[in-house]
């Protein structure tokens, strides 16, 4: 149990978050929902860092708000989609989606709580979590991934790295004639090779 | 630990020479601006052959990283295989990259990486192991497939084979979390201690969809509606690529799931893989009778051929293993070779495929088309040429293990299949000319002798591959 001014915080973090995600689905403008969406994600990494998982919740920050929110909002701002369009007649389909929520919140609850049921499955773990007064969340993870699971965790990122490549080897086009920035080019301009002056004659122009 | 982790990282050399090679060819590519292509796939060759020579000179055998990667006899054997597949295509790759313009250093690269994940995939001997090195091999070859932006037919070969590929490592995946649950272990050896006792349901579903995530990858019906269309529309070279070491790997890594980790299991994956096979074997010899395009032909050929090579796994005997083995090598010798032929199948006016284009090669190119007669007369199976003895050891091993039915089918299918292989030496030998092609270029005629002669002279040549072959088959029993 959380006590004093930890469980003044889970519940801060909680409200907020349950707020925030309800406002993501009724917001009207989208770009107001990815913002909340953004807010969900700072309160959840707070819960997590509560429950001693920092670094599930700096990868949470990392991940999620610095890469994959920056990509919806772009998204959401480039793309020509008319949102309001896309929400009306949506309440028709809340029955299936408290149904779809509904069996989902079962599911969370026998993945997350399962050991409640069967007391056996926490011996079954492969690596338990080390008491945090002992060993931090990520020291822990480190241990095991630099070891046991290092030839694992080397071809994940082999498998990154192609990625990369085929993204840029797909999409990047060297064309001719593209106008790029060159800053020194910009800083050695003089007056003398940057303008041109003319004799213009009177009532003529150029 | 850290001796622990010595040992499992000199037993490991030849994927650490591939990736770091991998890495530092990039490299060099990104940073010598523009003409790199044809360096860097000379050197790329150069590096997968050395990984090659490493792995049969050091001869090492154990296991590393925990027991995720295991290198026996028979990854010692499928690993040179898939090199030797990669190294060919890229040899095979550079006179083509200079006629049709294709300056692409990424595409050794991209080709050793997949090739990495290959060797990954032989070598595995846990469920992650087989996932991981799965999708390194197959997101390289999504990339590969639509990497000739210019042409819509490889953006389409691209996207399809990614799509449909996506959907097949997701049932993969699928497959191996139903393992994992029923069995509670990744390794093979514990998953296979886990069937041993009562049958489990969930396990075999987990077996079913990881097999329809790996048939997927070697075209085998009914998982292979990808493969004429990524044939047709990859740039050839590339198609060779495709037709070559993914095969020989996904090959490779069916064996290790279905005598490794569901050895118990074999009368369920058997009625599978006899299914799998029949159906391959059938369609592969009806369907490419209407082919007009010869890459197209082949893209059903080789659904034909992996048929034939899993009539060797449903047999689950010693010596059906060393048909397979067999068989896979011999496979790709003739896939190289007559796939060197089809990017020599070039005019004037440009690069020419169809099978009617071939009319009369035998009085403009005699030297080609006797080869390619050679190789085709193989590729149907008739003695003393290589694929004779390739289908020769995997009927042999289904009829010593009783199954009679899939041996005659096979045979029956061969009959078919050789229809169209004829057909195009008709097409060469008596069809009015239909202008000859340009001269092989040396690299092309260097792959196609080579393969030329070990076809003809296989039988000069089978006895100690055999040998090696069956120290291969031993490691699964």
């Amino acid at each position: 149990m959380l006590h004093g001014l930890a469980a003044v915080f889970f519940y801060l973090f909680a409200l907020v978050a349950i707020g925030s995600a309800f406002m993501v689905i009724s917001a009207r403008n989208p770009v107001h929902s990815v913002l909340f969406l953004i807010l969900t994600f700072f309160n959840a990494a707070g819960l997590f860092l509560l429950a001693g998982a920092e670094f599930l919740a700096l990868i949470l920050l990392i991940v999620y708000v610095g890469a994959v929110m920056v990509l919806f909002l772009f998204v959401v701002m480039m793309l020509d989609v008319d949102f309001a369009e896309l929400k009306t007649g949506a309440l028709q389909y809340a029955p299936i989606g408290a149904l779809v929520g509904l069996i989902l919140v079962a599911e969370l609850i026998v993945v997350t709580g399962g050991y409640i049921f069967e007391p056996k499955l926490l011996a079954s773990a492969a690596q338990p979590i080390p008491d945090l007064l002992v060993r931090s969340n990520t020291a822990a993870l480190g241990d095991i991934i630099y070891t046991d699971y290092i030839y694992y965790f080397q071809v994940a990122g082999m498998v990154l790295l192609v990625a990369m490549i085929g993204a840029i080897v797909l999409t990047l086009r060297h064309k001719a004639g593209v106008k790029r920035q060159s800053i020194p080019e910009q800083v050695a301009r003089t007056p003398a090779n940057a303008i041109e002056i003319k004799k213009v004659e009177t009532g003529k122009g150029i | 630990m850290t001796m622990d982790l010595l040992s499992s990282l000199s037993l490991s050399t030849p994927e650490l020479i591939l990736a770091v090679g991998a890495m530092v060819l990039l490299m060099v590519g990104a940073y010598s601006r523009g003409n790199s292509s044809t360096a860097v796939t000379g050197l790329a060759v150069a590096i997968l052959a050395l990984a090659a020579v490493w792995i049969l000179v050091a001869q090492a055998h154990g296991t590393a990283f925990a027991g995720a990667y295991v290198q026996d006899d028979f990854s010692v054997f499928m690993k040179v295989l898939t090199l030797a597949g990669s190294a060919f295509t890229l040899i095979m790759y550079v006179g083509f990259a200079k006629v049709e313009r294709f300056d692409n250093f990424e595409y050794p690269v991209l080709v050793m990486l997949s090739t990495l994940g290959m060797m990954v995939m032989i070598s595995a001997n846990s469920l992650l192991a087989l996932y991981l090195g799965f999708e390194l091999q197959s997101l390289a070859l999504y990339v590969v497939a639509a990497i000739n932006r210019e042409s819509a037919r490889s953006s389409e070969a691209g996207l399809k084979y990614f799509v449909l590929g996506a959907l097949g490592t997701g049932m993969m995946l699928y497959g191996i979390s139903l393992t994992y649950g029923y069995t509670g272990s990744i390794d093979f050896a514990k998953v296979a201690a886990a069937v041993t006792g009562e049958r489990q349901l969930g396990a075999l579903f987990g077996l079913i969809f990881i097999l329809a995530g790996l048939t997927f990858k070697i075209s085998a019906v009914p998982f292979h509606m990808w493969t004429p269309d990524v044939y047709e529309g990859a740039p050839t070279p590339i198609t060779a690529f495709f037709a070559v070491s993914p095969k020989v790997a996904t090959m490779a890594l069916i064996l290790r799931v279905t005598m490794d980790a569901f050895a118990p299991a074999a009368s369920e994956w058997q009625q599978i893989i006899v299914f799998i096979s029949i159906a391959s074997m059938v369609l592969g010899s009806f369907a490419a009778i209407g082919q007009r395009n010869f890459k197209r032909m082949m893209a059903y050929s080789s659904i034909g051929h992996m048929g034939f090579c899993l009539v060797g796994l449903a047999a689950d005997s010693e010596a059906g293993i060393r048909g397979v083995v067999i068989y896979m090598l011999i496979y790709v010798a003739m896939t190289l070779g007559t796939f060197a032929f089809i990017i020599a199948m070039r005019r004037k006016e440009g690069q020419v495929e169809r099978i009617d284009d071939l009319a009369g090669c035998a009085s403009t190119n005699p030297w080609m088309a006797t080869i390619l007669t050679i190789l085709l007369f193989s590729l149907a199976g008739i003695p003393p040429l290589a694929g004779f003895w390739a289908k020769w050891y995997v009927f042999l091993a289904a009829i010593n293990s009783g199954l009679y039915a899939l041996a005659v089918i096979g045979v029956l299918t061969s009959v078919v299949a050789a229809f169209y292989y004829l057909r195009i030496i008709k097409i060469m030998w008596f069809d009015e000319t239909a202008g000859g092609f340009l001269p092989m270029a040396g690299e092309l005629r260097f792959v196609f002798g080579l393969s030329g002669a070990f076809v003809l002279f296989y039988v000069l040549i089978g006895g100690p591959i055999s040998t090696y072959a069956e120290a291969a088959a031993r490691s699964f029993f």
